[in-house]
């Protein structure tokens, strides 16, 4: 039972990075006494991320010091139904952040938007390559949202993060410069792009070459000092190479905490309070109202707040656990198919290929920056004919060079021993002289993967932990395979001595010691129609109206481009529903 | 901000009146005027500074002050009437504020700068009353006894010394236009910027409290580690390279496009001057911006021949201090020493880094510097402390670097003064 129960407030926000201080942002914008609730320890760019302290790679990239304490809480892993999951006990696949600024302290970077079709993903493939072309037991989804609807807010979302970057389409007329594939923007970024490291460069002038459409990467690390529309600060980023894993030393990062935190911690309608662990979202007797939350504060203590309006910003999947924990809509059910909520689990499909260069070429990796880089859109999306290819699904490819750190290991050409002499002379000879280059593809969704609560395993308080039922499908493979040929193609033409590959082959299976992306989707998915999505374009529950569920969760499949951005844009989008529609009128923004 | 009276609506109602340093016509103020426009000027004289403690009740007291001769500790200012002032009457109110002397006879320590606050106009005398007993909670808070050592600890010389160094109430030049006198006024008056910014005698007194004195706010003494530089228009070291905008902004955000706040003055800013009204800011920058270098100070700043940049970009550390700050400053302040506009202050040029005295310069590089969030400017931008990273040769190393390239000059310093910086901060 509740030890204590504070004073009931408007809204309550669970979970501090990118979607809760958004949410909290806008919200006590409007108004409305705000408070956000945060298991982790409160963070800032001083002390905790300060110079040189922060510039450690075995205490943040290796053991993961920003990220989530797998000791206290983590999720199973299986990769069929049939399996026994097991516990993830030690950080590969993935980093899910913990702390205030939540994964968007430790995040690279990289700030993209979503291309026009992919909103309607499902609705654009059985347009162009007719009914019967995405497989049976693909369940991919339109998003119920279109890009019109939501560039306002994408435009917003760059301008608080301080977003570098070149616009191609503004309002329709192309002025080139940018990504030739993009969706029309309302005007261009707010800083230009970073300065191209000459590996992008190469890496440019090689996909130019061979017809291809190169662009600068978006990027939230600003190429120059900048000030938001909060009255937040940016310094210019120093290409120090410390970005993924790492908070930022120079305040060049976006970061909940430098780009929205500054300015809503002198509100006196918002309080943040660390060390807070919701267990669960409370409902009234009907169980179509929540009520507040149950949260664990630092003492241990069990504490009710109460509020109207109830905001889950945690990560991806603690969105979906918290629902499935709290009783918020009908849990997934793989046998019949039947329930939305941990539905539509997916994920992200990378391949990477390196060039090995002689002593003329200096790529020095260790001059880096999350975000910045190089990349073409040619295989992203629906950018490219999939008829006659028949998968669904693509990636852009990129040089996305973020600084190679010591013990993260150098790449050296294959075939060389990993010890001695010759090991050494490898590393003498190549370290900076690599190129390394990514597909970054998507990630369809399957009926067979999804989350629920695990039968067995239990975390700190008791409770039971997510169960992750994930596996790699041929469909995914397929894609990568042929995005990863293309790429090999554009380093091979740049002449190096010589070009490895590290790519999926077709019966591979999901392997969570190998990072590749923290990119988690759905499980929350938003959608038009209540039978087959949790929350309505909105990202408002249909089940319980009072109760929003903002972040990747509500993405039903995974796509190409890395979610920040996107996630932002519909966090914006949502609150500013909740501002014009809801708070005058609370129920359901879409009627069912 | 909103509680901010119209300072232009100010001027003119006293121009009208032929009262350049009044405020608004008395006639014409109601209580509740009164206890708003006395919460902005409670602002103006930054009371809750040093009359509240860190998580303290606001106006409380309580806060200590380390003087050579002991410890003394501000007193509860709220209207509680049985440990703060909620028995003043405004005579005992007026008499505290311009002589010193509280309303049981006592003499105030001069921590409290009440020759400054002899300057204010009856008008804002009877605001800042109908604030403090009105507009502030009431908190039961005794005061604290004060630390003073006998014989100083004897109040009745303090008697002597206020009939010595009293303030006396402002009287407007009438050479100077509405805004300078605005200016003059707050800096004289509520501001009490001297009390940090002029040099002291041999009393611990100002050496002078207006513009008539050639030592007004010509630079103080260290205090706490920090030295509060000339606001006087000497080149370099004071604020000839300034303009009045930029002087304003300082003063609204703590920041500059080239230069920061430090020190003591992050405070001044955090609680009391990002709240005054733009009109006032301007005034105050345009009185400081009259006010002309000492005697002895050069007019303009030597050229230098300087290869300091050059050298670092092409990887030249040889120079003592060299690599230390390649490695620890340039990220920011760069190897020009421009620094990012509006960002990362500048050093070349930056009168923090010209000081004759480096004391300043030596505890920000040892302890570090936060700058104020205002509401204006909310990001509270931080230099990390360096002082457990560097021994005292290091730091004396990089200051003379700082202070000797980029076209600066100023005198070099030894491991010996930021050993006994470092000594100071316990």
């Amino acid at each position: 039972m509740a030890a204590a129960s504070p004073k009931p407030v408007d809204a309550v926000i669970v979970g501090f990075g990118w979607a809760g201080s958004i949410l909290a942002m806008e919200l006590t914008e409007a108004g409305l006494n705000v408070v956000a609730l945060e298991r982790g320890q409160n963070r800032d760019t001083y002390p905790d991320f300060a110079y040189p302290k922060v510039i450690d790679e075995l205490t943040y990239a290796v053991r993961g010091k920003l990220f989530q304490n797998l000791s206290r809480e983590t999720v199973t892993i299986r990769h069929a139904p049939g399996d026994r999951a097991v516990p993830y006990r030690q950080f590969g696949a993935f980093n899910p952040g913990d702390g205030v600024g939540g994964a968007g302290a430790h995040w690279s970077g990289v700030h993209f938007r979503i291309t026009p079709d992919e909103l309607r993903l499902r609705s654009h493939y059985e347009e162009r390559y007719g009914k019967g072309f995405i497989p049976e037991g693909m369940t991919v989804q339109d998003h119920g949202v279109t890009y019109d609807e939501l560039e306002p807010f994408f435009d917003k979302a760059e301008k608080v993060f301080g977003t570098s970057g070149k616009a191609n389409n503004i309002n329709g007329k192309i002025v080139g410069g940018g990504n030739h594939f993009e969706g029309p923007r309302s005007g261009e970024y707010p800083l230009p792009p970073l300065k191209n490291v000459y590996s992008a460069e190469l890496f440019a002038k090689a996909s130019t070459n061979l017809g291809y459409h190169p662009y600068p990467l978006p990027a939230a690390n600003a190429s120059g000092p900048y000030t938001n529309p909060y009255g937040a600060q940016m310094g210019p980023c120093n290409f120090c190479g410390y970005c993924g894993g790492f908070g930022c030393y120079m305040y060049s990062k976006a970061s909940p905490n430098v780009n929205i935190l500054p300015a809503l911690r002198l509100k006196p309608n918002f309080e943040l309070r660390a060390n807070s662990h919701v267990l669960k979202v409370n409902l009234d007797g009907s169980g179509k109202r929540a009520t507040g939350v149950t949260y664990v504060d630092a003492q241990g203590r069990e504490i009710e707040q109460q509020a109207d309006l109830v905001i889950l910003s945690a990560f991806q999947f603690h969105n979906v656990r918290l629902m499935l924990l709290s009783g918020i809509g009908k849990p997934y059910d793989v046998a019949s198919g039947e329930g939305t909520v941990g539905k539509n689990f997916a994920y992200q499909n990378m391949g990477t290929v390196k060039a090995f260069f002689g002593p003329d070429v200096h790529t020095n990796p260790f001059i880096g920056t999350g975000g910045g880089g190089q990349a073409i859109d040619d295989f992203n999306a629906d950018n490219f004919d999939h008829g006659p290819l028949g998968f669904v699904g693509g990636s852009p490819c990129w040089v996305n060079q973020s600084g190679v750190k010591p013990i993260a290991g150098l790449a050296l050409p294959e075939g060389t021993p990993k010890w001695g002499t010759t090991w050494k002379k490898a590393a003498k000879d190549y370290y900076a002289h690599t190129l390394s280059a990514d597909s970054h593809g998507s990630n369809m969704s399957y009926r067979d993967c999804f989350l629920d609560l695990d039968p067995t395993y239990r975390d700190i308080h008791g409770q039971p932990l997510l169960r992750m039922t994930f596996d790699w499908k041929e469909n995914d493979i397929k894609m990568t395979r042929y995005v990863v040929g293309k790429l090999t193609e554009i380093l091979k033409s740049m002449s190096p001595k010589q070009v490895s590959v590290s790519v999926k082959k077709f019966g591979d299976h999901f392997d969570v010691r190998n990072y590749q992306t923290t990119h988690l989707v759905g499980g929350a998915i938003m959608g038009a129609d209540p039978k087959t999505s949790a929350v309505n374009k909105f990202l408002q529950s249909w089940d319980v109206p009072n109760v929003f569920v903002i972040g990747s969760s509500a993405f039903p499949q995974g796509t190409g481009y890395n979610p920040t951005g996107m996630m932002a844009a519909l966090a914006y989008f949502s609150a500013h529903a909740i501002r014009t529609d809801y708070l005058k009128n609370p129920g359901p923004l879409v009627p069912i | 901000m909103s509680r901010a009276p119209s300072p232009k609506k100010a001027r003119t109602a006293l121009l009208a009146a032929g009262l350049l340093s009044a405020s608004p016509a008395l006639a014409q103020t109601s209580p509740a005027d009164d206890i708003q426009r006395g919460a902005y000027l409670a602002r103006a004289g930054d009371c809750v500074a040093c009359h509240t403690t860190p998580g303290g009740k606001d106006m409380a007291g309580g806060l200590p002050f380390a003087l050579p001769f002991g410890t003394i500790y501000s007193t509860n200012i709220t209207p509680d009437a049985k440990t703060g002032i909620g028995t003043y009457r405004f005579e005992d109110f007026d008499r505290a504020m311009r002589k010193g002397v509280a309303a049981d006879g006592r003499h105030l320590y001069p921590a409290m700068p009440y020759p400054s606050f002899a300057k204010l106009t009856e008008a804002d005398m009877r605001a800042l009353y109908a604030y403090f007993l009105k507009g502030v909670a009431p908190v039961d808070q005794p005061n604290r006894k004060n630390g003073v050592i006998w014989p100083l600890s004897m109040r009745w010389p303090l008697a002597i010394w206020d009939a010595g160094f009293a303030g006396k109430p402002f009287e407007a030049d009438r050479t100077k236009d509405a805004d300078w006198n605005r200016g003059a006024y707050l800096v004289e008056g509520l501001g009490h910027c001297g009390a940090c910014h002029t040099p002291r005698g041999i009393g611990d007194q100002e050496k002078a409290l207006d513009d008539r004195g050639a030592l007004f706010l010509a630079g103080g003494p260290v205090v706490d580690g920090w030295i509060a530089p000339s606001l006087r228009g000497e080149a370099g070291t004071g604020l000839a390279g300034w303009n009045q905008q930029e002087i304003a902004r300082l003063l609204k955000t703590g920041r500059t496009d080239h230069a920061a706040v430090f020190g003591s003055m992050t405070d001044v800013v955090r609680h009391s001057t990002q709240y005054l009204s733009d009109g006032d800011l301007q005034a105050i920058a345009k009185y400081l911006k009259s006010l002309p270098p000492t005697e002895d100070a050069p007019l303009a700043r030597p050229v230098v021949a300087d290869r300091t940049a050059a050298a670092l970009r092409a990887g030249d550390l040889g120079r003592p201090g060299a690599a230390a700050y390649v490695d620890s400053c340039a990220a920011c302040h760069r190897t020009d020493g421009m620094g990012y506009v509006g960002v990362f202050p500048r050093l070349a040029g930056n009168p923090a880094v010209l000081q004759k005295d480096p004391t300043a310069l030596i505890s920000v590089v040892l302890k570090g510097s936060t700058l104020p969030a205002t509401a204006a400017a909310p990001s509270s931008f931080t230099m990390p402390p360096f002082g457990d990273r560097l021994s005292d040769q290091d730091a004396a190393d990089i200051v003379n670097l700082i202070r000797n390239s980029w076209g600066n000059q100023a005198p070099p310093i030894t491991d010996r003064d930021v050993k006994s910086v470092r000594g100071h901060m316990g």
